[in-house]
């Protein structure tokens, strides 16, 4: 079992259109969508629904004012300004610590858990699928990808599948810390933007500290042809394979809109045969192939 | 006033209208970058970094000398991040969310405060325009006490437009909290609509008044001017796609000194917020 993980650091690079149309090349796949945030694979792809899993991460604070003395106790306990001169706990603001709860003399205090969010096992076109939705302004993000990253996992083995691509989130905090443990090799899909480079790095640090290989895909390289040349070479200096150069086109949207992927779109294009080469870069690559896969 | 610019997807131009809005208002204004994880402000900005300051977060310091290894610290953790082990404590620094729990519950002052460096403060000066930025250390997992460190240096005389980070969760919850307005930043795409959506669920549990700005607005459909008429949500800009724009954003220029035309623009989208915000406060008044 492989897992893929599409990475970015900058946000709105291509990766979910670029997931998608990997699903379409790759055989015996589940996929895996770890942008749990703000989960856009399914505008794809169109899940049915098998299975729905409410998501339970922490508790938050309740205070029962009936029992509450108002002692003041747990307002100076409180290291994150949750609660109010009325002793109403700011939901939002609790970090779910539990603090209160324990020290409050009175024991008013109660500490329901939370429903987060929620996880699902799915059907596609393109095999099965495990995604989650976050609730709104929740924390736990990494918990509920560590969450769905095992669920595919299982469902990988389960079905005697092969490899899984996930849709990773952006940015290198705690979710995109959650899907970069343990994977197999990631894909840094970056635009040939400053913007782009200077994420791109703090990504390839992160990895580091992980010791997951990293592939580099350019994706519409053509907006600057030397940029794009630089983030190869930096690729390079720190022996990460660049693995293919998507061109800028509006056909990307065009699919979105339609709700398919770029090869379902249009397969015969200058954009599927860049999608392919990369992917057979991806798939070739020592990362991937060390284990003994093959091209498909 | 506070505005911050929000935006549920990722790229779609949060950082480019927060640069060409502060910069098109000059140094009556002041940024701050709280997309800690990727800041992305200074490479338009260019700023010269005057001073920085690394922030840390508390972590237990246990004096294993003084424990009597009780475990209570053990106990009121709810996150894993202390452990007793026979005559041994470990403190797990990446797991713990610095509640105190610990230090107030150990009977023996075995427990002192120490430090996790969560990433540092950036102050600088770049076109014109004051910035502070956070950058979180890499392998951090926890963004959202540097942004409110960051939001803390915040001088509130000024206008302080916030380039807040992607997504919906805990960091952006900290990037919009208690300020005047969010400007949300799209593209007029499935994924643009359906990210909108989200975040326009978070600025409404946050009670904020909130608009739009449509990026990129020839290169999708209707959907998202949909969305907002039936929400009632203000389009204050489009910005057309051009790939003059696009080209000139890759070499880490601004609208505004390609095509200083925008500059009215962005003033008049200043314009636009501060007639939104009044129209809010108006609007509450008379609930
Ligand atoms: S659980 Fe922790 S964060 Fe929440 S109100 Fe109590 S002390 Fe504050
Ligand atoms: S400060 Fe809170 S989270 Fe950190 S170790 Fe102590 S009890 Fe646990």
């Amino acid at each position: 079992m492989r897992e893929l993980v599409i990475v970015s650091g900058k946000g709105g690079t291509g990766k979910t259109s670029l997931t998608a149309a990997f699903a379409s090349l790759a055989k015996e796949n589940v996929l895996c969508d770890a942008d749990v945030d703000a989960a856009d694979l399914h505008l794809l792809l169109q899940p049915e629904i098998r299975r729905r899993t409410d998501f339970m991460g922490g508790s938050k604070a309740v205070i029962d004012l009936k029992r509450c003395t108002s002692c003041g106790l747990c307002r100076d306990l409180c290291r994150f300004e949750a609660i109010d001169a009325e002793y109403k706990v700011d939901g939002i603001a609790c970090e779910g610590c539990g603090v209160c709860v324990d020290l409050c003399p009175a024991q008013a205090i109660d500490f329901p858990i939370q429903k987060c969010g929620e996880w699902f096992i799915s059907e596609t076109r393109l095999g099965p699928m495990v995604h989650a939705r976050l609730g709104i302004g929740e924390e736990n993000s990494g918990k509920l990808v560590s969450c769905i990253r095992q669920e595919a996992r299982k469902l990988v083995e389960e079905q005697g599948l092969e490899l899984i691509i996930t849709d990773g989130p952006p940015g290198i905090g705690c979710p995109v810390i959650a899907s970069i443990g343990g994977a197999t090799a990631l894909v840094l899909v970056v635009e040939p933007t400053v913007s782009g480079l200077h994420d791109m790095i703090r990504v390839i640090d992160l990895a580091g500290h992980f010791k997951a290989p990293c592939l580099l895909c350019v994706n519409k390289f053509d907006l600057n042809i030397e940029m794009t040349e630089q983030l190869e070479e930096v690729a390079r200096q720190r022996k990460m394979r660049a693995v293919g150069r998507i061109p800028f086109d509006p056909m990307f949207t065009k699919a979105m809109i339609v709700g398919k992927n770029v090869l379902e779109y249009k397969k015969d294009s200058q954009i599927a045969r860049a999608v392919q080469e990369a992917w057979d870069g991806i798939i070739n690559s020592p990362a991937m192939n060390s284990y003994g896969i093959r091209s498909m | 006033m506070i505005i911050s610019i929000a935006s549920g997807k990722g790229g779609t131009g949060k950082t480019t209208v927060a640069t060409n809005l502060a910069v098109s208002l000059g140094d009556s204004c002041m940024l701050l970058d709280c997309d800690v994880e990727e800041p992305n402000a200074h490479l338009f900005l260019q700023p010269q970094i005057e001073k920085s300051e690394t922030v840390a977060t508390f972590i237990p310091i246990v004096d294993e000398g003084l424990c009597t290894f009780c475990r209570k610290c053990a106990d009121i953790c709810r996150f894993r991040a202390i452990a007793v082990l026979g005559k041994k404590v470990l403190v797990f620094p990446e797991l713990c969310h610095s509640c105190g729990g610990c230090l107030v519950v150990c009977p023996d002052k075995a427990i002192t405060a120490g430090g996790r460096e969560l990433g540092v403060v950036e102050w600088g000066q770049g076109a014109g325009v004051a910035l502070i930025q956070g950058r979180l250390r890499v392998g951090e997992a926890m963004s959202p006490p540097l942004i409110k460190k960051v939001r803390a240096y915040a001088d509130t005389r000024r206008t302080v437009i916030i380039d807040a980070p992607p997504g919906t969760s805990c960091p952006v919850i900290a990037a919009m909290r208690g300020v005047n307005f969010v400007l949300l930043v799209t593209e007029p795409t499935p994924f643009g609509l359906h990210d909108l959506q989200l975040a326009v669920e978070a600025v409404r549990l946050l009670d904020i008044p909130c608009g739009l700005v449509i990026n990129r607005c020839d290169m999708g459909d209707d959907q998202v001017r949909d969305y907002a008429r039936q929400e009632r949500l203000p389009i204050l800009l489009e910005i057309p796609f051009d790939r003059k724009i696009a080209e000139a954003y890759s070499r880490g220029r601004m609208i505004v000194e390609e095509m200083p035309e925008w500059q009215e623009k962005f003033r008049e989208l200043f314009g636009q917020i501060k007639l939104e915000i009044l129209a809010d406060i108006w609007r509450r008044e008379r609930q």
